[in-house]
């Protein structure tokens, strides 16, 4: 009896051609509590990851409430100020600044990044099903964000770079990318657009493939154009995908700092001293963690304001697709 | 029947090479977006070929400029510090190779170690039968929805107090045991499992334990890898929790090197040769690494984002 050589294509893992993994829902007898019970090998096989779950992520995420109601500077004990760090930051105009340009950043990143994805997705789909482009649409994925940062601060340098090479070429006069206080959001929102785009486009494109094609044949048979298509079929039945893809990219893109940290560093004159950057600063470079602390609750307030907005927004969209 | 098929493809066939105005701006669009994605790629190594001093006179040259393999040198610390400053770089000493093993260690470690505990504990969400498992599972996912700047100040004064700061352990323990997602992960892949191959191996005398390392384990290999090759990856490109956490060679990782690397501006501004090499030695792990898998992530990455 090799039970291993049961069948590959039960694997939920999507091939190549794209045939729909089928969630396969399991039956009652499963379920909590019912029938005799592997308990103690359950603790057994649960306990590593529930170590990490407890210390490192449930545990944090109460300790830096507590925090936030604290005076705590790493050297002597944290000690409790009550609202104190909330009345700061409500009155802290950097704050405010900083929560305005990284909702700039966001709506920049995600506008661009959204409608880039679903074009090179489309363009997957409907031109060619090429395994190669695919790949090639995701290396900036694998570089750091340290890197995409660095690099693009060299072709974007005002001087030796090649974009402004190639804009001098073209008889316009220079920009000064991430050293211009109107520039620079927008060009670090669109490194992070050229590094991102790609997973993002692969997300929808699988969302793509589980469109069955022969919704695109009988419209083609009907005289449909593919522009007609786009809005009639791919937008329709992508948008549950497009949703869930929404989401992760604004939560993720609302915790931009790397990008940051290498080209600009906040700068120009706070130009781009997006939130998560001032609380790096606050907590490291001001040792003020409870500051730092009450500042995270604040994000993580807005993030889950936004999750649960785009959740109730998702649900209601769903409906009407029929 | 077989007439009409012949007739269907032949029409097909007959269709597929036209050119239309729509798919000649279609794959201009693709063309350019192509050109965008890798243009980069490009202008690091021919920046890395050149020598900084040609570079300025040269800005817009397409090829390197002045050939020479100095900025590897200097990026990988085989320079004289004075032969570095005199070709435009810092002088400021770079452990290449202590900073690509630290990341190796960090990245094979949390991969490691991640991707098993997070593995057990989806083997016993999705096949072991207790109480509470639901809601345990419920928690789990929750945990999804803390962005990870959350964590990070607690954790930082946790690994602290610890007295791990500054270390490979540190930069490691926080994403070592778990991540929702990835229990997430392989919990879909073991709910698809079907009941009848752990009931064979139960037949035969196997218990649990075994079944799951002996059985389990090797037929999700296709989807471990997966989430292997992208944890790596992210682990590999991680920034802002290493530079919390490390604060000397010993615990340096690569993307915190460069990022030191880029700040340490000469006089004559900065070494752009130097820094494009150290960026290409850096990102070439995870070129290397994707050029072996690319083709498997590529076509499994559905699965990890739609569920």
């Amino acid at each position: 009896m090799t039970v291993a050589s049961s069948p590959p294509s039960r694997l939920p893992v999507r091939d190549i051609e794209g045939t729909q993994p089928k969630p396969r829902i399991r039956e009652k007898r499963e379920r909590d509590g019912g029938g005799r019970g592997d308990g103690a090998l359950a603790a057994l096989f649960i306990a590593p990851a529930m170590l990490g779950f407890l210390v490192f992520l449930l545990w944090p995420t109460l300790r830096g409430i507590y925090l936030s109601f604290t005076r705590f500077n790493l050297l002597t004990p944290a000690e409790w100020v009550g609202l104190d760090n909330y009345v700061r930051m409500v009155k802290d105009p950097i704050f405010w600044d900083s929560l305005t340009v990284t909702v700039e950043y966001v709506f920049i990143n995600i506008g661009v990044q959204t409608v880039s994805a679903l074009a090179i997705a489309v363009l997957l789909q409907r031109l060619t099903q090429s395994a190669i482009l695919r790949g090639i649409v995701l290396t900036p994925y694998l570089m750091s964000n340290v890197v995409a940062g660095i690099v693009w601060l060299w072709m974007l340098d005002t001087q030796l770079g090649i974009g402004n090479e190639i804009i001098a070429g073209l008889g316009f006069d220079r920009i000064p990318f991430l050293a211009d206080e109107t520039w620079a959001i927008p060009t670090i929102a669109l490194i992070n657009v050229w590094r991102h785009v790609g997973y993002t486009a692969l997300l929808l494109f699988a969302g793509l493939q589980a469109i069955p094609s022969d919704m695109y044949e009988a419209a083609k048979v009907d005289g449909a154009s593919e522009w007609r298509m786009f809005w009639r079929i791919t937008m329709p039945l992508l948008r549950p995908v497009l949703a869930v893809v929404l989401i992760m990219t604004v939560i993720g893109s609302f915790q931009v700092f790397d990008t940051v940290a290498v080209t600009t560093a906040g700068g120009p004159a706070n130009a781009t001293n997006v939130l998560q950057y001032y609380i790096y600063g606050a907590a490291f470079g001001r040792f003020q963690f409870g500051y730092a602390s009450a500042m995270s609750v604040a994000l993580l307030v807005v993030l889950s304001a936004i999750t649960f907005v785009q959740y109730r927004l998702t649900r209601a969209g769903q409906t009407d697709l029929g | 029947m077989t007439a009409v098929t012949a007739t269907t493809t032949k029409v097909r066939r007959t269709q597929r090479p036209r050119i239309t105005p729509g798919k000649v701006v279609a794959w201009t669009v693709m063309a350019a977006m192509v050109l965008i994605t890798l243009l980069p790629f490009y202008w690091i190594l021919r920046t890395a070929l050149s020598s900084n001093t040609a570079l300025a006179a040269h800005p817009g040259d397409p090829l390197p400029v002045d050939l020479t393999t100095g900025g590897f040198e200097r990026a990988l610390g085989l320079q004289s510090t004075e032969e570095a400053i005199a070709q435009g770089g810092s002088g400021g000493g770079l452990k290449f190779w202590r900073y690509l093993i630290n990341s190796t260690v960090v990245s094979t470690l949390i991969t490691v170690f991640q991707i098993l505990f997070s593995a057990m504990a989806a083997y016993a969400f999705a096949r072991l039968r207790w109480r509470g498992r639901d809601t345990v599972f419920g928690l789990f996912l929750a945990g999804l929805m803390v962005p990870t700047i959350f964590t990070l100040l607690p954790n930082f004064v946790l690994i602290k107090q610890l007295g791990l700061v500054d270390s490979l352990l540190g930069i490691s323990l926080p994403t070592m045991f778990m991540t929702p997602f990835a229990v997430f992960f392989m919990r879909q892949f073991f709910m698809n499992v079907p009941r009848e191959v752990e009931e064979a191996a139960l037949l035969d005398g196997a218990g649990k334990i075994r079944i799951f390392f002996r059985v389990m384990l090797p037929m999700a290999s296709t989807p471990i890898l997966t989430l292997g090759v992208l944890t790596y990856i992210t682990s590999w490109n991680d920034y802002f929790w290493p530079l919390m956490v490390s604060y000397s060679d010993s615990s340096r990782v690569l993307t915190v090197a460069l990022a030191i690397f880029r700040a340490q501006t000469p006089q004559s501004g900065y070494d752009w040769s130097g820094l494009m090499a150290a960026t290409l030695i850096a990102a070439l792990p995870m070129l290397v690494l994707f050029g072996f898998f690319a083709r498997r992530i590529v076509s499994s990455i559905s699965f990890t984002g739609i569920k």
